[in-house]
This record gives structure tokens, sequence and C-alpha cells, in this order.
């Protein structure tokens, strides 16, 4: 025979996605979000997006020293993700150093894909947050024009500070505040293709949101609840921060009590904090509690009657 | 029937499609077979022939050494030219006897069919099944009369007949349910009389609607005072492997590092009832045996009856050939089976496929590091983690690759399959199960 035969260990079939497919449906997931921001905040949020991507991209490009720009894909999504919890128009330097950030710190150092701890674009906005506040806290925040595709920016406080937003405004998103979280219908429509190609499931939004619902409820009945399910980041954190593949934890049951830890610390800000919003530092809280939570939550094997002790 | 199934999985292409519904053919009758005298889990064979010798078609050509082996008999008629060593399908040499066969086909006299199903004693069904070399023919060619003869304080109440074949590309089961349906059943009948079972369970996967069909009427027809029920199953793989089928059709889940038996079930493949049926019937011992020749590699796929002992190398020349662009052998189905460097091998008992893969089925792909998308503990069927076991296994902590399940991985290769950062997780929990149980023999 002249031919040479390949032999390798079984399996001898692999499925067709790999990282890079599953970054890009992050990004078809975000591109609703992405749309919707533009049509609410004008071309500044385009403008924002573009910049974060483009940033963090070639951060990644120059640390990891390649020439595939898009490579896997991570780094686009960690940029996108990051002008996603930033005002519509922050000064673009602002952005920059939030994308350089997300990269070098929150991800690269760590040594790459796979292998930090936090949530880089997170990392990115809480850098941010504790250094240049006052330009992603307080008045900062757009008043939406729908169609004001240029139109003179107005900026007002989150509805998170004054609490005085209709419910119907929440969900389409017609009101103030970061890039990618007002519209809580922009942002499910994106997480059902998500959950449709199978890289979330409901078990973190599920617990992060139900706390927070439950704790809104308790704070100020119903429609509270739902106000604080609706308004600030808690959807944009629950859908698409909490369910990062590599941040949180990998078990069944760690992966609802990571949920609930991240609402949980969430609404104890809003609730009690000094900041109107607590998703950021109530996710990046839980990546560090992961691996313990993974750890903890050993799941029992097929046939074992109770788990090891 | 209510479909039914476990937790945990995958969906792969099926692939079926080269060979469902193509009937068996006998191969053509090879002019040599080499026979190995190791073709079961267990002890190998002594051979109880000699060179020179003139051998008839299911006469015993190999003795057992042990109790957990299998008698192992020519399957042509001709002469021994030969005993060494020869390319054995599970990679090392295994002593094998040459013989050139003569093209007559002489039955052994020694086959006699049995008295009938009624009047045996499971004592003498348990004989049957052992002096015909029955194994399980699924792959792990476990002997069936070690089975059959479980420890005296374990009652067996149910025996199930594993016709999930939930490997992509193979369809020999289903072949046989579609032609042997009767033998099946009577199969599984003489299994539940030796086990003194009262239940016989079918499980089938329900991509094979017409084999559930077709078995479902044998039943009906056959079953007499037997207990027996067709299982349509939900196709997944691996649906076809013991504990989950066990899971899928009574409910019941084998706790860790036990055997069927301790839930009170016993599994047999379909290829075996019908091996079963025919040493009762017949006295035909196990020297011949369906296997599906597939995939995109090969010019013409089928199903074909296959003496034991003939190359891999014959099947593929009466095939056709392999294309052009074949670039893998594979002995068995695409997710456990075993690649071969070599088409100069033979057939055994447990061979259940001849599968060519081409080019793009082997290309390579760069091995990323772990997401933690955990994908593979959903699809995990033995709800392990893969990943933290693979992690450990390859930074080489042993200890924790134990921790995280290692031992309990029976390695149906889902979570390398899932895997989107293309790591070769099943590999490296292979590694792990050899030093953890090397480790434990110390």
């Amino acid at each position: 025979m002249a031919k040479k035969l390949v032999v390798s260990s079984s399996p001898h079939i692999k499925s067709p996605e790999n990282i890079q497919s599953i970054m890009v449906d992050v990004l078809i997931a975000l591109f609703p979000v992405a749309l919707m921001a533009v049509f609410l905040f004008g071309y500044r949020a385009l403008v924002t997006m573009i910049i974060a991507m483009v940033a963090a991209m070639v951060t990644e490009a120059i640390i990891l020293r390649k020439g595939d720009f898009f490579g896997d894909g991570s780094a686009a999504v960690t940029g996108l993700l990051l002008a996603m919890t930033l005002p519509p128009a922050p000064p673009w330097w602002l952005v920059v150093i939030g994308s350089v950030v997300a990269i070098a710190i929150g991800k690269q150092i760590y040594g790459g894909i796979g292998s930090n701890i936090f949530n880089p674009a997170l990392v990115g906005r809480a850098i941010l947050l504790v250094s240049w506040g006052g330009h992603i806290a307080g008045n900062v925040w757009l008043k939406p024009v729908p169609f004001g595709f240029a139109a003179d920016a107005v900026t007002e406080a989150s509805p998170l500070a004054t609490y005085d937003a209709s419910l119907l405004d929440l969900f389409i998103g017609t009101v103030s505040g970061s890039l990618g979280e007002t519209s809580a219908l922009a942002l499910i429509i994106g997480a059902i293709w998500l959950f449709y190609r199978g890289h979330i499931d409901w078990r973190i939004p599920g617990g992060f949101i139900g706390i927070v619902f439950i704790m809104g409820l308790a704070s100020g009945g119903f429609s509270m609840g739902l106000y604080h399910v609706l308004a600030g980041g808690v959807l944009l954190g629950a859908l698409f921060m909490a369910t990062d593949m590599v941040t949180s934890p990998v078990t069944k049951t760690g992966k609802i009590i990571f949920g609930v830890g991240c609402g949980l610390i969430t609404m104890l800000i809003r609730l009690y904090g000094s900041l109107p919003e607590g998703v950021t530092f109530g996710i990046l809280l839980m990546n560090g509690l992961t691996p313990l939570i993974d750890n903890l939550t050993l799941p029992k094997k097929f046939g074992e009657v109770k788990k090891s002790a | 029937m209510s479909e039914r199934s476990f937790v945990g999985g995958i969906h792969p292409s099926y692939y079926k499609e080269f060979t469902a519904g193509m009937s068996i053919t006998p191969a053509r009758p090879p002019s040599q077979v080499i026979i190995p005298l190791h073709q079961n889990i267990g002890a190998p064979c002594d051979a109880v022939v000699q060179v020179g010798d003139e051998v008839k078609v299911g006469q015993k050509i190999g003795e057992p050494k042990g109790f957990v082996s299998a008698p192992i008999f020519a399957s042509v008629s001709g002469k021994v030219t030969k005993i060494e060593p020869y390319n054995h399908p599970l990679g090392n040499p295994v002593n094998a006897v040459f013989i050139e066969n003569d093209g007559l086909d002489t039955p052994f006299e020694g086959m006699q069919a049995n008295k009938p199903l009624e009047e045996l004693t499971p004592d003498e069904i348990k004989q049957i099944a052992k002096d015909a070399g029955l194994v399980g023919l699924g792959g792990a060619t476990f002997p069936t009369h070690v089975k059959l003869a479980p420890p005296p304080d374990i009652a067996i109440d149910t025996v199930i007949i594993n016709a999930a074949e939930c490997e992509p590309f193979l369809t020999a089961d289903h072949a046989l349910m579609l032609e042997r349906a009767d033998d099946i059943v009577y199969g599984l009948k003489a299994f539940m009389k030796a086990l003194g079972a009262t239940k016989g369970i079918i499980g089938i996967e329900d991509n094979k609607p017409d084999a559930i069909e077709n078995m479902k009427k044998a039943v009906a027809e056959n079953r007499g005072e037997y207990d027996i029920e067709i299982h349509s199953l939900h196709t997944k793989y691996p649906q076809g492997a013991e504990k989950m089928l066990i899971k899928a059709t009574t409910g019941r889940e084998v706790p860790p590092g036990a055997l069927p038996m301790a839930v009170n079930v016993v599994n047999q493949n379909t290829g075996t009832a019908v091996a079963m049926a025919e040493a009762i019937k017949l006295g035909k011992p196990l020297y011949e045996r369906v296997i599906t020749v597939t995939g995109p590699g090969i010019r013409k796929p089928g199903n074909l009856l296959v003496k034991n002992g003939t190359l891999v190398k014959d099947i593929i020349n009466q095939c056709g050939g392999m294309k052009d662009n074949a670039r893998k052998l594979i002995l068995g189905g695409p997710m456990m089976g075993l690649a071969q460097p070599t088409d100069d091998v033979p057939v055994i008992k447990g061979t259940s496929g001849v599968l060519i893969l081409t080019e793009e089925f082997v290309q390579e792909y760069p091995i990323s590091p772990c997401i933690k998308c955990g994908k593979c503990v959903e699809v995990c069927p033995m709800n392990l983690l893969p990943n933290f076991i693979a992690s450990a296994s390859e930074k080489e902590r042993m200890d924790l690759a134990e921790k995280y399940g290692a031992m309990d991985c029976f390695e149906c290769g889902s979570c390398t399959y899932t895997c989107p950062a293309k790591r070769p997780l099943v590999q490296w929990i292979r590694i792990a199960k050899g030093e953890i149980a090397a480790s434990r023999r110390k």
C-alpha cells in the first residue's frame, strides 16, 4: 500500500465547533445590542464600540506578537463588551485605556485566553471607574434620542440614581445608561441566540436575575423587582458578562451559586452601597470565587449514591 | 413505549447512510485466514492444532487458558501452514494460526444441533455458549459464558440486548435486526433462561424505525411465555454504553466501578444473541460475524458476513478498494474504534466495523488552552469533569485526576468530540487511568 495511514487515539471525529466559532456567535449575539445602541445614542456609540474593539485586538496582537488580527475573536468580544459598559460617548483615550487594560491586565498577564481569573472587560471597566470616575459615573449618561443619529448630546443621571424611568422605557431601552445596557429587548434577543447555540445555559442568568428580582421585590414590591432587573447593567451582566466561560464555574450547581452570588452582591451595592450600580463588582468578586465554587460543587458521578467525603 | 435516555451525551453526524438498509452479503472466501489466538478480554488461547494439520470449518484451534477466556475456531477448511505471531487489531502482535483455504468449506463433524431451547437446562445453555466461544460482539469481547454465570448471591432479573448501535457509521446490528430478528429473540430467550431472568429488553435507538418495527413483530411472534419488551431510545451517543443503556431501559444506575450485575442486569450485544441462537440451533461456534465496511474512503460500502481471521486488506479489496483520499483505517466505529497502521491485519470476534476515513477527517487542529466552557461537563455521560481530569493529567497531577473521577471514565470520547479548544481530553484521561491503575498495583 502506497499511502500512509494516520494512526491516532479515538475519537476519530470532532465537532465542527471551535473557540473562534463560539466568539463569532457572541459577536452575533451582541449585534442587536450594538444596533440598538446606535439607534438610541447615535454615531458616538458606534465610534466607541469600534475604538474599543480595535484597541483590544491591537493590544492582543502586540502582546502575542501575531499578525492574525482577529485571531480566535476573543479580543474583539472583550473590546465590544467593554464598550457596552461605558457611557455612549466617553473621551476616545478613555476607551483605549480601558481596552488596553482589559486585554493586558485583565487577560494576557495571566497567560492569555482561558487563564484569566476575572472577566477582562469588567477589569477594564473597574479600572476606569476607580481612576476616571468623573467620566463614567454621575451625570455623564447621554439622553437617548431614537433616530437622532447625530443629535446634540444632552446628559442626565442614571435611572438607577433617580428611580423614575417607566418599565416600558427600561424594556425598550429608551433610558439613559451605558451604551449596551439600556435595552432589555435587544439583550434578550441576543441571549436567545447564545442559548440556541448552547453557549450559555439558564443557570447563571437564572440565579443572577432571580435573586435581583427577589431582593428588588422585597425592597419595594413587584414593580420595583422588575425595575431592578431591567434598569442598569443586570441583564447585560447576567446574560453576557457573568456567563463568560473562562471566569464562571463549570459545574451545574456551581453555576447557580455563582449567578446567585453575582445578583446578591449587585443588590447589596445598589441598596446599601455608595455606588448606584453594583453589577461590575458583583461579577468580579464572584469571578474570584469561581475555582473554589467548582471544587465545592463536584458533581455526583453516575451511579454514585452519596457524595464521597 | 416512551423514549427514555440518560443525562449528557452528544449528537454527532451519524453517517449511517453509507450502509443503512444494505443486506448482509457473505464476503468472498479469503485464500488464507490468519486467526489470532487472543480474541477476548481475559486470557489468550493455546493452539490445539499443529502446522500441517488439516482443519475443517468450525473446528477448535485455540483452547482457552483460563475461565475468563473463550475458545477459537477455524473459519475455513484447509491446511495449517504456520503458527506464529502476527499483527493484531489491538496493537502488539499475537500468536496466530495461519490456515490456507482449500475452498471446500468442509464442515467440522462436531457441529451438531442441540436440543431445542425448551428442553435445555440453564447449565446446558451456559455450556453451549462456552463451547461455541461466544464473546461480546459489540467490541469489548467479554466472554459470554462468564456473564451468564453470576455469583450465586446475585439474582439477575433482566437481560438487555444492546441494539442501540450508537456508534456513527456502523450498521451491522441494524442489518441483523432486519434479517435475523427471530434469532435475536431466540438468543435473548436463551440468555434469559440461562440466568433465570424474568424480563428481556431490546434497546434500539429511534433512528432505526424499520428495525424497531421488525423486532416488535419478531417478539410478538416468538416470545412465547417470555416477557420481552422493545425500547425505542433517544438517538444519542453513547446510548449503547452499558451503563447508559441500563439507565435508559430500566432506570437503574450501576454504581461506580461496579458491573451491571450489581443492579441485577446482564447486557448482551445483538450479534452475540444471534451467535447464541446459531450455537444452539446449529451447533455452530463463533467463526464469522457481520462487519460494516464503510466510510467516505471506501468505494463500495456494505454489511459483510466475514470469516474470522480474514485480512482487512482482503475485505477492502472486495469492497472496491480505498479511495485516493483515504487516510485512516479504523476497526470499530469512529468514536471508540482503533486506528490501524496497516490493512495487513486480521479481523477478530470483536471487529464490528472497517471504517475508512478521508483527508478532511484527519485534519490536525492546534490545541488551545481550556476556556472552561464546560461543554465536556455537559456531555459526560458519567457526570465527570473531563476538563479538570485532563488538565490534571497534563500536569501529571494524578492525585487530582483521580479525585475528579478519572477511573470512572469509560472513554466514550464525547468530551474530545465536543471540546471547542480541540483538547485531546479523553486521551489525557486515558494516560491518567493508566498511571493510576499502575500505582494501585504497586
